[in-house]
């Protein structure tokens, strides 16, 4: 069966059909985790520490315990009697530490906002009102705020138990990197890059309800997430419970993006609190909890150098990484993946023999740092296409050209990087080419040097760039993480003649109900309306990874495929004998099996699925039709799927206001198989917009206690609608090798490239201007009239 | 605590209930009468996801009290959706994928339907302005521009076609 969309009934794959789900959505009637009121439920709050790092004397909790409408008060010590400590290390990250982690603080807090004590009240407010009487005596340590000065022999331990702050370190050396870049005719650059932390900001803030039943013993978890299985095993395992007790529900969610894929401490005292009190406990975090405990993002300080040789051909690059993940390796994905992807991933797209990098990931007294959309991406990409540039600049090169003598050969695959990267099916060449055509390059340079005569300065930034997706085990199963690589679907035919889809991939706005739906309607040759969609509950969908890691439509998606095809094969089987038929004669279209053959009607699917049900006695002695099929999928043979895309940026900068104007964003990318043309390029766009948002805008600020300043949407800027460019998208597409579905992920290549890509633009525009570059995100305008000298500061 | 008496009027229906002082809005609507489609996101009158319309205009819940609103006559997207007044601006959100998540979109619309209503034909940048009070984290906010600017160049040829 051809996976392109044909001109014929029911070819959906490949088609841009609005997501039927989405209606709900655009009349308010969502179902997200704080909508929900169950009977008897309570509400929680959290008194949260107040300083980056101090011993915990003593909690009084009297006073609340007092208050009107509170039901329970409970400290640390209260809830280290429920839940076990967890350890956020993955073993496959070699010599990776980090110390157990509780719920609540025990006898020390080490970051700003770390849940302390907990009150569940019949209300939020009443929950608000007793913290503002509980008196917690804190004695304030030294913080460990910078992540250089973490490693500093003689600074502050976060943990007094370690030996140093450092909680991995990694090295790779692959060629000869020295003799590489010092050899005759080679052009070195170097440069020091800042990249800022931040974090998630998804509209609707962490909420978790749990409603535990003790009659049975069974605790009902309602999460707004990414990974319901995982989070039924975590929460098995750390709260003592089977884990087939544990029941998982993500309905709607509002936007995750990696945030909700943790184990929070507040979430799990959520839990633990419905268990003791044997009724619903919700907690839902407000915007300022949201900001001090939802896992902060990047945070790196990079220094890089490169080389070309007097052809401009790449002869090595060499990478040293520092980033600082707050006092703990978050639980149970680690917060070394996201070093462990920049070191991978800097030089991807490019032929390259000699590398060496090293990555030092090191505790410090901030909020945790993990994954969050793109992991590690958006400063491979923008550290590697910040060298190319300063290379072409330093060589006198055009950038695109110095990109193409470099890229990988679209020809040229399978191979692998210095890393161990393994790449197929890649098409760097010719996502450059027609990035180029798309935003006319050459008309927009000559644009360009127009208007700089004219004391106009704009930039033109571009990236070559890589993203990982459909992960196999080696990513988190190898490191003993419970977490599938595998996803799950069924597919079964009703007796109206309905087709019912459950998968273990979730749903937070992406679509992927929708891409569901389209593969086993094509597949099954009925209309998408006939095509009923589950997931997001572990109760009812097959046992599988979730969404996260661009995986879903690959890996969910193939599940999908072969399920619907052994349906549709036992469709054809019983029909076969229905009709006395062979059943490679017949076909299924429009909610008919038909001859294959000229498409004559033979029997609905509707009057098949009846007679299997209701009169079975019709059909041949010993024909026992299930109608029903479930198939899993992994990706084998490759550690992950990559997908490649070239991506630029055109800006214009006020060199009197240091303002940057985006003018135009272009992305060509190659996502394999397209299920969903639309939902591809929207995924695209509102990745590259949240790239943009750290590249310009979003930094979580602290001081140098550790106090993060910025924690209001007042004071933390996201980009709204009146900043952003319209985003123009192409496509190549090479279907991946991997799966007969061909899909690669395509939901964070736009995070991934638009900081690098914008960087770049915003260097292009000052060059003439003689400042130095740009290092450091976000490119706020202070930062930028720093770099021309028109105003002093630092930070 | 001391309990406030207020009535108005929700998607056309007269509510009459106590309510403690501090109650926000936003909470009144969701938690007192299951209106769950307005949406809290940051409850500081930033994010705009809570974005109603109380007497014909759109305002945030989350920064006015329950108490604040008696008297008024109050719409939410609940309401909206079953007049009519925003299935126009639906259908293009529809059509476009301006919606992921949806978190924002209950907000989205309401201020959309403000500037729709409002006449004219407004640009992309115009109406990129209008929407800039409204954070959205998924769409990269293209999708929402395209949706409004149909519907407002659809008005505006209807316009024309009744002048």
């Amino acid at each position: 069966m051809s996976l392109i969309a044909e001109d014929r009934p029911n070819s959906y794959i490949g088609s841009s059909v609005p997501r039927p789900n989405a209606r709900r959505l655009l009349q308010g009637r969502g179902r997200y985790v704080d909508d929900k009121t169950l009977p008897r439920m309570l509400h929680a709050a959290f008194h949260r520490s107040p300083y980056a790092h101090a011993r915990v004397l003593g909690i009084d909790t009297a006073a609340a315990r007092a208050m009107a409408g509170v039901v329970a008060v409970y400290t640390g010590a209260d809830m280290a009697r429920e839940i076990t400590p967890w350890v956020g290390v993955l073993t496959h990250l070699s010599g990776m530490r980090s110390p157990p982690q509780p719920a609540l603080a025990l006898d020390v807090a080490r970051w700003v906002g770390e849940p302390v004590v907990m009150v569940v009240a019949q209300s939020r407010a009443e929950a608000e009102d007793a913290l503002a009487v509980i008196e917690v005596e804190y004695d304030p340590q030294p913080a460990v705020t910078d992540m250089e000065g973490a490693l500093d022999p003689a600074a502050a331990r976060v943990h007094p138990d370690l030996d140093s702050n450092l909680c991995w370190d990694r090295s790779v050396d692959v060629g000869d990197v020295d003799a590489a870049l010092s050899a005759p005719g080679v052009t070195v650059v170097e440069r020091t890059f800042d990249f800022a932390r931040h974090t998630g900001v998804t509209l609707e803030p962490r909420a978790i309800i749990g409603d535990y039943d003790a009659a049975e013993d069974r605790l009902t978890v309602h999460y707004s997430g990414q990974a319901p299985h995982m989070m039924q095993a975590v929460v098995a395992k750390h709260l003592g419970l089977p884990e087939a007790q544990v029941r998982v529900v993500a309905e709607d969610v509002g936007g995750s993006f990696g945030v909700k894929i943790h184990t929070y401490g507040d979430e799990m005292a959520t839990l633990a609190a419905s268990r003791l009190l044997k009724r619903p406990v919700k907690f839902a975090a407000d915007r300022m909890e949201s900001f001090v405990s939802d896992i902060h993002a990047r945070g790196h300080r990079i220094t890089a150098r490169a080389g070309v040789d007097d052809e401009g051909r790449l002869v090595a690059v060499e990478v040293d990484d520092i980033t600082g993940i707050g006092p703990y390796s978050v639980y149970p994905r680690s917060s070394g993946i996201e070093g462990n992807q920049v070191i991978n991933l800097i030089g991807a797209p490019y032929e390259l023999a000699n590398y060496r990098a090293r990555l030092r990931v090191v505790f410090q007294n901030k909020a945790p740092m993990s994954q969050y959309r793109a992991v590690g991406h958006p400063i491979a990409m923008a550290v590697m296409e910040g060298l190319i540039d300063d290379l072409a600049t330093a060589t006198g090169r055009d950038p695109a050209d110095l990109r193409a003598l470099n890229l990988r050969r679209d020809d040229s695959y399978p191979s692998a990087s210095p890393q161990g990267m393994r790449f197929a099916d890649l098409s760097h060449e010719a996502c450059l080419e027609k990035l180029k055509a798309l935003m006319d390059y050459d008309g927009l340079r000559a644009e360009q040097a127009r208007l700089r005569a004219k004391g106009i300065h704009r930039g033109i930034g571009l990236v070559s760039m890589v993203e990982v997706t459909n992960p196999s085990p080696m990513f988190y199963g190898a490191g003993g993480a419970p977490i599938s690589a595998q996803d799950g679907a069924t597919a079964r035919l009703d007796a109206s003649g309905a087709v019912h889809v459950a998968n273990s991939i979730t749903e937070q706005g992406q679509g992927t109900d929708t891409i569901l739906a389209q593969i086993a309607a094509e597949v099954m040759g009925v209309d998408l309306a006939q095509v009923h969609v589950t997931t997001g509950d572990t109760a009812t969908v097959p046992y599988g990874g979730g969404t996260w890691a661009s995986r879903g439509a690959g890996i969910g998606g193939e599940a999908m495929l072969q399920a619907a095809r052994a349906l549709r094969a036992q469709v054809l089987e019983v029909a076969g004998q229905i009709l006395q038929a062979a059943p490679d004669a017949l076909d299924l279209s429009q909610g008919h099996v038909v001859d294959a053959n000229g498409g004559r009607v033979r029997i609905s699917l509707s009057d098949l699925a009846r007679t299997v049900y209701y009169r079975a006695h019709e059909l041949p002695a010993g024909s026992r039709p299930e109608l029903i099929a479930t198939r899993h999928a992994r990706v084998e043979d490759y550690p992950f799927v990559f997908t490649n895309g070239a991506m630029a940026s055109y800006v214009e900068v006020d060199a009197e206001t240091g303002m940057v104007t985006l003018l135009g964003h272009w992305v060509v990318e190659d996502v394999g198989t397209m299920l969903n043309p639309k939902l591809v390029e929207e995924q695209i766009r509102g990745g590259v917009v949240q790239g943009i948002g750290g590249a310009l805008y979003e930094e979580c600020a602290y001081d140098e206690d550790g106090q993060m300043l910025n924690t209001t949407m007042a004071d933390y800027l996201v980009p709204m609608a009146s900043e952003m460019p319209d985003i123009t998208i192409g496509h190549v597409s090479t279907p991946t090798r991997t799966s007969q579905l061909g899909a690669k992920g395509a939901g964070e290549a736009g995070t991934a490239g638009a900081p690098g890509a914008v960087m770049n633009a915003i260097n292009d525009a000052l060059r003439p201007l003689g400042a130095p570059r740009l290092s450091q995100m976000p490119m706020t305008p202070q930062r930028i009239l720093r770099a021309l000298g028109r105003v002093g500061g630092e930070g | 605590m001391t309990g406030i008496a207020v009535t108005m009027t929700v998607n056309g229906e007269t509510v009459s209930q106590t309510v403690p002082a501090r109650t926000l809005l936003a909470d009144f609507l969701r938690e007192r009468l299951g209106l769950t489609g307005t949406h809290v996101g940051c409850a500081h009158g930033v994010c705009g996801a809570c974005t109603i319309r109380v007497d014909g205009v759109a305002v945030r819940s989350c920064l006015m009290l329950a108490a604040q609103a008696d008297g008024t006559d109050v719409e939410t997207v609940e309401g909206l959706t079953e007049s009519g007044a925003l299935a126009t601006l639906q259908d293009a959100f529809h059509r476009h994928n301006a919606a992921q998540c949806g978190y924002c979109t209950p907000g989205m619309l309401v201020s959309a339907a403000d500037l729709v209503a409002a006449g004219g034909s407004p640009d992309r940048a115009a109406i990129r302005e209008h929407l800039s009070g409204n954070y959205c984290r998924c769409t990269g906010y293209q999708a929402i521009i395209d949706a409004v600017e149909e519907v407002i160049a659809a008005n505006a040829q209807q316009a024309e076609a009744n002048a």
